[in-house]
């Protein structure tokens, strides 16, 4: 039995440096080199100049913007340094108090508009990081940031469209709304 | 069930099913040492692996020496995971400057990255350095996975061989796993998920200029952020992204039915799992190699429809639950509904139970995820179990609480699936009054002591570590949902342990002494209190004659037996648990449903 113990180190040491530094670095050798803004973490905008990343959500609350899914992470919202779901069990009252809160807050920011709203809106993603909402979320939100922009609710409409992605290949996913893109998109920053 | 959502399911089934056989068959000749396309590249490395460490790959080892051979492997790996993690402070690749991690912290992740289970107590992108998740968790994700195919090939030698004393040599076995299975398949999954934009870099994490600089000034709608935000009224202008290598690790935890994480929010976060294709590569790799190593089973023990029944019946189960998850969740929630909230499926929205969903994801992604993750021991998670419906989060419970065994981990899976083939034959026999046989091997005395061992060690942790949980103060304040939901997130954690799963309802607070050394040891109990029980029989089984087949013996690839074996892991599954699952989830879901 003790003369395992030999080979168990040894063998450990072995794959330890091939699988704990090699691999990495040789798979990070060729991230960097085929895809490097993926590999760095997709950002918009110039090297100097970041406009945040493409993948990661921010927090939205202005009437002029459209807003993301709300996000379960601390001590604030879209935390890109510490992502977390609410993991708040379906009848936990907190639940039910904090989708009534933000149902009020759409509709305070929106009087006249008592559809209801569709329910990416109004629960926190999985990451807290969620780049996206729904397309039936962007369009609830297109009258308040038209108003807000003075804007015609058509031409919001059309950039909605714009920054809308299809399922990938037409199979996988869900259809979904970049949110950040679309925003700096508004505010006519993005080229 | 939309026609997209079966579109989705149906290509991903069918998408595992053509990958599995030819992997499956590589696989058998990469363990018998044949001939394969890799071995003009890596035989080289192979040789001076055993040549270094004085190892000669043909010795063949009882059982009882490959398990020391494999406990003091195993033991080793663990110390230099908490070793790592003591003393990450004062080590290099640790750009975040995160301190060393607590003994009990440390030690419960030692643990579970050694037995393939990767429970996280803790959050990676705040606790780990760039260094211990390389050189710690990397290489236990690696060297574990390797582990449990190891046991399985020793297993499948026990049917193959006749008066025979060894069952192969671990050594040999757990670099030809890497050298030719893991490390290649990694290699290549990883930077496919690179292109879709998962972070591969050892930079430090970046910060950018948030678009809406600073807080709302419009005290209305500040209201939506108070609900998220604790305590903290300074003004937030940057946002930091944590990165960092992550892809590389994020292949092989899906490829090894690890699932432990680079962030917090597993496969959820958009830097580790980017884009309905990165959810769709990372879903296949769940179930890769343990649907494939059924391939491996038949193509080695000579009769590949011996293959076909196992995985016939792990499918079968798996496709059922799957579709009761995704409907459940669709279903969204009654609570919600009463407050005007729109939950139905159109073309703009996936609807459903979103609490805890990503967008890109929906709800069938959500639910095909969920539930493999939890058949395969994985624990990789791309939405937060916790805030399912009760019995849409019922399932993945139970699928772990079935043994992980409809596909299970890598290796471990197929091993206790085939324990259960031997109860199953048993239970066969017993009805027809003949001494049971599998694949030309007398089933007796020994064999059924050992299965029942297997069997019985995970359903007393599980439920012993339960009651425990909820009789003491340290376990109960760590619940986060009030009522029958929290005795859920108790009962999960120690299935997620004992499965060596390592998915959670994650509103536990489990990062405690208590938690940590108690889920630790039951880990340890559910990994290594099969592992030596299944290389006993093993040894037992390579010891005995083959009897032939007579008109007499019961054929075990034909669905009957496929149904026979699926009852019995489902009997035993459903006897085990049902009282301890009416407790929680049924007891919420029955709340919920009176509600109005």
């Amino acid at each position: 039995m003790i003369k395992h113990i030999k080979p168990a180190l040894l063998m450990l040491l072995f794959f330890t440096v091939l699988t704990g530094i090699v691999y990495p670095l040789a798979v990070t050798l060729f991230a960097q080199t085929l895809f490097p803004n993926q590999a760095n973490g997709s950002l918009l905008g110039s090297d100097d100049q970041p406009l945040g990343s493409e993948l990661i959500g921010q927090a939205f609350t202005r009437s002029e913007y459209f807003w993301g899914r709300p996000s379960a992470t601390s001590p604030a919202p879209y935390n890109g340094g510490a992502s977390s779901g609410s993991n708040q069990g379906p009848i936990n009252p907190a639940l039910t108090d904090a989708v009534q809160a933000r149902i009020k807050a759409l509709r305070d920011a929106d009087p006249g508009h008592s559809e209801a709203v569709p329910v990416d809106l109004v629960t926190a993603s999985a990451s807290g990081l969620d780049p996206h909402i729904s397309p039936a979320a962007a369009a609830y939100q297109v009258s308040r940031v038209a108003l807000a922009r003075h804007m015609p609710v058509d031409s919001v409409h059309e950039l909605v469209d714009c920054y809308t992605e299809a399922r990938q290949w037409g199979v996988l996913g869900e259809p979904r709304v970049n949110v950040l893109k679309l925003n700096l998109a508004l505010d006519q920053r993005l080229k | 069930m939309t026609a997209n959502g079966l579109l989705q399911i149906t290509l991903y089934f069918v998408v595992l099913l053509l990958l599995a056989k030819p992997l499956g068959i590589y696989m058998a000749a990469v363990y018998e040492n044949r001939p394969v396309f890799l071995k003009r590249i890596v035989a080289t490395l192979e040789v001076g692996f055993y040549r270094l460490s004085g190892v000669k790959p043909e010795q063949e080892m009882r059982w009882s020496e490959y398990a020391a051979a494999l406990l003091w492997f195993n033991l080793f790996g663990g110390l230099a995971v908490f070793a790592l993690q003591m003393l990450q402070a004062y080590l290099p690749l640790n750009p975040q400057q995160l301190g060393n991690v607590t003994v009990d912290s440390a030690f419960n992740t030692a643990v579970s990255f050694a037995t393939n289970t990767n429970w996280q107590g803790y959050g990676g992108e705040t606790t780990m350095s760039y260094l211990t998740q390389m050189l710690g968790l990397s290489v236990q994700n690696f060297v574990s996975a390797a582990t449990g195919m190891a046991v399985l090939i020793a297993m499948i030698r026990g049917f193959q061989r006749t008066h025979a004393d060894g069952i192969g040599n671990f050594w040999a076995d757990l670099t030809r796993g890497i050298l030719y299975i893991l490390l290649p398949l990694s290699f290549v999954l990883a930077l496919m998920l690179v292109g879709q934009g998962v972070v591969q870099t050892f930079k430090p994490y970046p910060t950018v200029p948030l678009v809406e600089q600073g807080r709302a000034d419009n005290a209305v709608l500040s209201a939506i952020d108070e609900l998220s935000v604790s305590g903290n009224e300074d003004q937030v202008l940057t946002q930091t992204l944590a990165v960092g290598p992550a892809a590389s690790q994020i292949a092989i935890k899906q490829l090894g039915t690890n699932g432990g994480g680079f962030f917090n929010a597993n496969s959820a976060h958009p830097f580790e799992n980017p884009t309905p294709l990165s959810n769709f590569l990372e879903m296949l790799a769940i179930l890769l190699i343990p649907a494939a190593l059924c391939h491996t089973f038949g193509t080695m023990v000579g009769d590949p429809r011996q293959g076909w029944a196992i995985l016939a019946a792990m499918t079968l189960v798996l496709l059922s639950l799957l579709f009761i998850t995704a409907g459940l969740e669709q279903g969204g929630n009654p609570a919600l509904a009463a407050l005007g909230v729109e939950q139905s499926v159109s073309a703009d929205q996936s609807g459903g139970n979103m609490e805890g969903k990503e967008t890109r994801f929906g709800i069938v992604n959500s639910a095909i995820w969920a539930t493999a993750t939890t058949a395969a021991s994985n624990g990789s998670v791309n939405s937060m179990h916790d805030s399912y419906t009760p019995l849409g989060g019922l399932i993945p419970m139970w699928l772990i609480q079935l043994g992980e065994v409809i596909f299970g981990g890598v290796g471990s899976g197929l091993y206790g699936m085939l324990i259960f083939a031997l109860i199953a034959v048993f239970v066969a026999g017993l009805m027809i009054g003949r001494t049971p046989e599998y694949l030309g091997k007398k089933i007796e005395a020994f064999e059924i002591k050992m299965a029942a061992i297997v069997i019985l060690i995970p359903a007393f942790f599980i439920l012993g570590g339960t009651a425990l949980t909820v009789m003491v103060e340290a376990g109960k304040t760590a619940v986060a949902n009030p009522g029958a939901h929290g005795f859920s997130e108790i009962l999960y954690a120690f299935s997620s342990a004992a499965g060596n799963n390592g998915s959670a309802f994650a509103g536990l607070s489990a990062n405690s002494p208590f938690y940590n050394i108690a889920l630790a040891v039951t880990m340890l109990a559910g990994r290594y209190g099969i592992i030596i029980p299944v290389l006993a029989i093993a040894g037992s089984l390579a010891a005995k004659k083959t009897v032939p087949t007579t008109v007499g013996t019961l054929p075990t690839h034909t669905p009957l037996f496929v149904m026979l074996l699926i009852g019995t892991v489902i009997l035993v599954g459903a006897l085990t648990f049902v009282p301890a699952l009416a407790l929680g989830p049924v007891v919420e879901h029955l709340i919920m449903s009176t509600v109005p």
